[in-house]
């Protein structure tokens, strides 16, 4: 087909999690632009297992950038290089015939890798138990329009809860800092007035969780909130370190 | 609740030790550039060295002295865990990442800038503040009204050409470390609202820049137009 | 055996209420000691997880993704049914269970769907007071909008993300438990066999997808909310870890498979662009509310969409079902899709695609925009801009998606959309608790076959999911583990774990020793194109038959020359994709008999046999009003019982949206 690319990949292969790991080239030929960038692996690992080598192991799963499973640094970038996007809605219209693109894992103390471009981001699991919730057991519910909520707030808090936790702000974060993540919970909750009662026991919990976890500091360069595929903005980090203070006073 | 024994070591609390003394140095950046930007409304030094006379003897202000060591060093101390913290959340790094894609380079480069500015520090309490209270490694002379003839210390100093380019080069330093650290100490602290945030970031880059030049502008003026 | 649905006497209003109070009940004690398997974190997995949780039972959750929250409900856009008729419209629970019953075809059970129309108002509450983020209006009440099938507004979104906001309220719910406790999560875990000692379900062997240690977990009682089977087809809208495994694994020791063929086909996907496609994107239905579709009145007319005029272009649904237009129920907006497009009325480069187009109510949103904000005389171009504006606020997420899919600007030029297969009615059959005919062996929300009949209404399977999690299940599940009170907890070394162990540690060598030389999506995808073909929008005997004896002949292709690499001990993906597959091809052999059986249309399931002489479906009350519920006997061999249907509050009518 006309319009087709050859490319050249360098890909981190790492067998497990005590393995070194090493960027691996790989020429792919024939690419079409109406790929996405996780259909060209699936080429690629198509003809890897035909040549009788191990395919690359990564993850994805609905491919239409809402479960936050895939997860590429490519090209130095979390997500590749167009913004407000996942890898899975990554097209390979984005490149151009002979580009050389650099794939990575996320890199992280916190994310260790499982295998080649897999890491473990069970730690964002655990940050969420320790207090991303509002404590209502199943059927405790008054009726649902008993509480009101301003448009404005609605929306501010959908905003923050639109967070797919694919991890891309610690990917890209110089100090693999967490802090967009935790913050956007941290927000949604604490915009509505059904997070109101546990707001500041929320706040310390979660970040307490998130310390324990490894992951680095805040230092306002706003990278994540560029490389956020949601967009979550940085107003949420101020926010939480706002509620984080007065629930160190009271 | 049990976090109050813990904020100070928290991630977040940390980030507000930085930011107020982040604030608190920026303020006193202002007091001091304003005092030494007398020099340029008389050039004879008289006001300046009276300025720098009151400074040196009033003890409201000589307390204050201690708070700012306090705040410098907590400021540098903060940095180094909190850098030392942030190296340990990355062990491994990127073989490639592109980094300016989505941040700018002097905010990723704060601990940088603010080594170069500690250098700066040291040199520059050595050429006046070690002189003035201490005497060492020699004492200032005496101006007309017996105070420390500061201007008169300024106008040595500054005589030397490679002193005025090292404290030209730290301003610039100095200039991209607040044009980060202005905003970044409000986002700190909780400051981040669509409605006044663009005010702030644009007071920022207005600080950083005039007075990083009025403090680069002494060392020039002084070396070209009031050599002793 | 026969088959009970267990369905409470009295009135239809009554059942579930009185049910409800008379339901065995676990004393507090004990349900300490009883232990409950989840399988799958999705709506109806998390919410029952956490709600058995705060009960007070031993959960154990399992799920293949890395955490809990990638579940496949979080892709659902567009909203959640509740008859809560806060839109004053005249809605009620009567009115959600006759739309959904009539939505199905007639081919579900009345008491499950009351039930459901009962409960969907908790829902709502229960999400809200868990700070799932709905649409508002400025005064601060929740926001409803329509959705296909219905003719009243009843549908609650927040954006184009309402799956996902739901599934996260779940999740936290979930992850509330595990900090407490109460819950084991294992995440990256496939079930790879249920464990039946006396024809009771006991527990699961599963394979930690990192090491790939196969665990035995006991329980007693199995929760299977695995979802749907949709990746039979290859291309869906599923995720691409979608699986039938669990539920396969359940029929195969015994639970009865109920209406495999009812499969939906969504109208509004973004068209297959070539060979290399992984999966097909879902446009949300609400976008049938300000879209109109249209195809040109010429065949392959070459011109542009927007060079067509007004006049050239056929309003198919609009001109065919003037009552509901654009908003008729999936299964028929797909079918008249392929019906153009088979006409040779089909646009862009495949000519598989029809248009979904947004000018005329841009214009419509933008005219009233002009008058809101008292402009005189606006010109075309202010027009323009304050309905894209609008139309962007409803639906900004879903054009962006859009292009960056099709790399065409929606606001400028009409969507190309076509069918794809998106959820299945059919799975497990259960009875009015939710169980299986295996006792202990539940099936919640997708997994399970019992609410939607043979098509499913938009916006109904959060509300299912959620529905079975939160509000059903904890309740009936008393049925059964009251009486299991004594049973001890099976050891792990019981002959039935070692046996079952030893089963899937043989089947996954076999897989791994085959080393031919084709990989496992090859195989996929030719199945893949054999139910698209033959068990896809339309069915007919002779090609059912046909797909029937090219599944067996791929299947044993599959078992001598796929080649999976790498080992058992690792992250292994090809090897977890060739389980599946393996799976799934014994399962489309099951669909196509079920569909070959079943020689009348109904909802999703379009026998070319069985309709009018206006091409619409034909349904035969007389012959098939059943459910077809399978017990598998041995490979391509499988006993068909049928459960009657008896419709007594609803009249059973021939389905018009004319």
């Amino acid at each position: 087909m006309s319009g087709n690319m050859n490319l050249t990949l360098k890909v981190w292969r790492q067998k497990n999690g005590n393995d070194k790991g090493q960027l691996v080239n790989y020429p792919v030929k024939d690419v079409s632009p109406d790929m996405s960038f996780l259909e060209m692996f699936d080429v690629l690992n198509e003809e890897l297992v035909q040549k009788g080598d191990e395919p690359i192991a990564f993850d994805h799963d609905c491919r239409e950038g809402i479960c936050g499973a895939c997860s590429m640094f490519i090209d130095g970038r979390p997500h590749g290089p167009k913004e407000g996007i996942t890898t899975c809605q990554l097209h390979m219209r984005s490149f151009k015939d002979g580009d050389t693109i650099v794939v990575e894992p996320w890199r992280a103390k916190a994310f260790p890798v499982v295998k080649d471009l897999v890491v473990d981001r069970s730690a964002f699991d655990r940050i969420m138990a320790s207090g991303g919730f509002v404590s209502v057991n199943t059927g405790n519910a008054q009726d649902a329009n008993n509480i009101l909520v301003s448009k404005v707030d609605a929306d501010q808090a959908f905003e923050a809860a639109a967070c797919i936790g694919c991890g891309a702000c610690v990917a890209t974060c110089k100090n693999a800092s967490a802090m967009l993540f935790v913050s956007a919970k941290v927000s949604q909750l604490a915009l509505l007035p059904q997070g109101q009662p546990e707001r500041m026991a929320r706040v310390e919990n979660m970040v307490a969780q998130m310390d324990k976890e490894g992951f680095g500091n805040c230092t306002n360069t706003g990278a994540c909130e560029v490389e956020c595929p949601k967009g979550i903005s940085l107003e949420n980090i101020a926010r939480m370190n706002r509620d984080y203070l007065s629930a160190s006073l009271t | 609740m049990s976090g109050s024994s813990s904020f100070f070591t928290s991630s977040l609390g940390r980030k507000y030790v930085m930011g107020i003394t982040g604030i608190f140095l920026i303020t006193f950046l202002i007091v001091h550039a304003g005092i030494n930007a007398l020099i340029f409304i008389d050039n004879t030094g008289a006001l300046f060295n009276s300025a720098a006379h009151f400074m040196a003897t009033n003890w409201v202000i000589r307390s204050m002295e201690l708070v700012l060591f306090l705040g410098i060093i907590l400021h540098i101390v903060q940095a180094v865990i909190l850098t030392r913290q942030n190296k340990q959340a990355r062990p491994q790094e990127y073989a490639y990442a592109n980094a300016n894609a989505n941040s700018l380079w002097y905010s990723r480069s704060m601990g940088l800038l603010g080594t170069l500015i500690l250098i700066f520090l040291i040199i520059h309490l050595g050429h006046f503040w070690v002189k003035a209270r201490f005497g060492i490694p020699e004492g200032i002379p005496e101006g007309m009204n017996g105070e420390h003839d500061m201007f008169f210390e300024m106008k040595e100093v500054f005589s030397n050409l490679w002193v005025v380019v090292v404290y030209v080069l730290a301003m610039v330093s100095l200039a991209y470390h607040l044009l980060h650290g202005f905003q970044s100490s409000f986002q700190s602290l909780g400051l981040n609202h669509h409605k006044y945030t663009p005010a702030i970031k644009k007071i920022g880059i207005w600080y950083s820049i005039v007075i990083s030049v009025v403090f680069a502008l002494m060392p020039l003026y002084v070396y070209f137009f009031l050599k002793n | 055996m026969a088959l009970d649905s267990k369905i409470p006497e009295g009135a239809l209003a009554e059942k579930w209420t009185k049910y409800r109070s008379t339901v065995p009940l676990v004393n507090p004690a004990n349900k300490r000691n009883l232990e409950i398997l989840v399988v799958g974190s999705g709506l109806a997995g998390s919410s029952a997880a956490a709600s058995l949780a705060e009960m007070g039972y031993k959960v154990k959750v399992f799920c293949y993704q890395d955490s809990a929250r990638r579940a496949h409900s979080i892709a659902a856009q567009g909203g959640v049914n509740a008859a809560k008729n806060y839109s004053n419209d005249g809605d009620s629970v009567y009115r959600l269970f006759y739309d959904t019953i009539k939505g199905g075809d007639y081919r579900a059970r009345e008491a499950n769907v009351y039930r459901l129309a009962e409960v969907s108002g908790n829902i709502i509450d229960q999400c809200v007071a868990q700070g799932v983020p709905f649409a508002r209006e400025y005064g601060g009440l929740l926001s409803n909008r329509s959705f296909g099938g219905t003719q009243v507004q009843r549908t609650f979104y927040a954006a184009g993300q309402t799956g996902q906001q739901l599934l996260l309220g779940a999740y936290s719910a979930l992850q509330r438990q595990i900090g407490m406790g109460s819950v084991q999560m294992y995440t990256r875990h496939e079930m790879l066999d249920v464990v039946t000692v006396d024809g009771k379900a006991q527990g699961i062997i599963a394979r930690d997808m990192v090491t790939g240690k196969l665990e035995r977990h006991f329980g007693n009682a199995v929760l299977l909310c695995t979802g749907g089977y949709g990746n039979v087809f290859f291309l869906s809208t599923n995720a691409m870890g979608c699986n039938v495994t669990a539920a396969w694994k359940a029929h195969k020791k015994g639970a009865y498979f109920g209406n495999p063929c009812f499969t939906q086909i969504h109208p509004t996907c973004i068209p297959v662009s070539g060979d290399h496609q992984s999966k097909l994107t879902l446009m949300s239905e609400s976008l049938r509310n300000d879209g109109r579709i249209w195809v040109p009145k010429k065949k392959d007319d070459p011109r542009k969409a927007v060079d067509i005029p007004e006049e050239e272009r056929d309003y198919y649904l609009e001109r065919r079902y003037p009552a509901f237009g654009n908003l008729v129920p999936r299964d028929v907006a797909s079918r008249a899709a392929k019906e153009r497009c088979d006409a040779g009325y089909g646009v862009g480069a495949s000519k598989k695609a029809v248009y979904l187009d947004f000018a005329f109510n841009m214009d419509r949103y933008g005219r009233t925009e002009a008058i809101k904000q008292g402009l005189v005389n606006p010109s075309a171009e202010t027009i323009r801009q304050l309905g894209k504006d609008v139309v962007k606020e409803k639906y900004g997420n879903l054009f962006d998606m859009y292009e960056q899919i099709t790399g065409e600007n929606p606001y400028e030029t009409p969507m190309r959309i076509y069918p794809a297969v998106h959820y299945t009615m059919g799975g497990l059959w259960v009875d009015y608790n939710l169980m299986t005919n295996v006792p202990g062996m539940y099936a919640l929300g997708e997994a399970n076959f019992s609410d939607h009949g043979a098509n499913r209404l938009g916006a109904s399977a959060l509300m299912q999911g959620l529905a079975d999690g939160y509000f059903v299940i904890p309740y009936t599940i008393g049925a059964y583990l009251s009486k299991e009170i004594s049973t001890k907890p099976l050891s792990l070394d019981h002959e039935a774990f070692v046996a079952a162990e030893m089963a899937v540690r043989d089947r996954i060598n076999t897989l791994l020793n085959i080393k031919g030389t084709k990989t496992v999506d090859h195989f996929h995808k030719q199945l893949g194109k054999i139910m698209w073909d033959k068990c896809g929008m339309a069915r007919n005997e002779q090609g059912l038959k046909e797909a029937i004896e090219e599944i067996r002949a791929l299947r044993a292709e599959f078992w001598k020359d796929v080649r999976v690499p790498g080992s058992a001990d690792e992250l292994n993906p090809e090897l977890e994709k060739a389980g599946r597959v393996a799976d799934f091809l014994e399962l489309g052999e099951l669909m196509c008999q079920d569909a070959l059986q079943r020689n009348e249309s109904c909802g999703g399931h379009f026998r070319e046999e069985s309709q009018t002489e206006e091409g619409e479906a034909k349904r035969d009350d007389e012959n098939y009003a059943y459910v077809a519920a399978w017990e598998f006997k041995a490979e391509s061999n499988w006993e068909l019982h049928k459960e009657e249907l008896k419709f007594e509050n609803i009249k059973i009518a021939q389905r018009s949206y004319k």
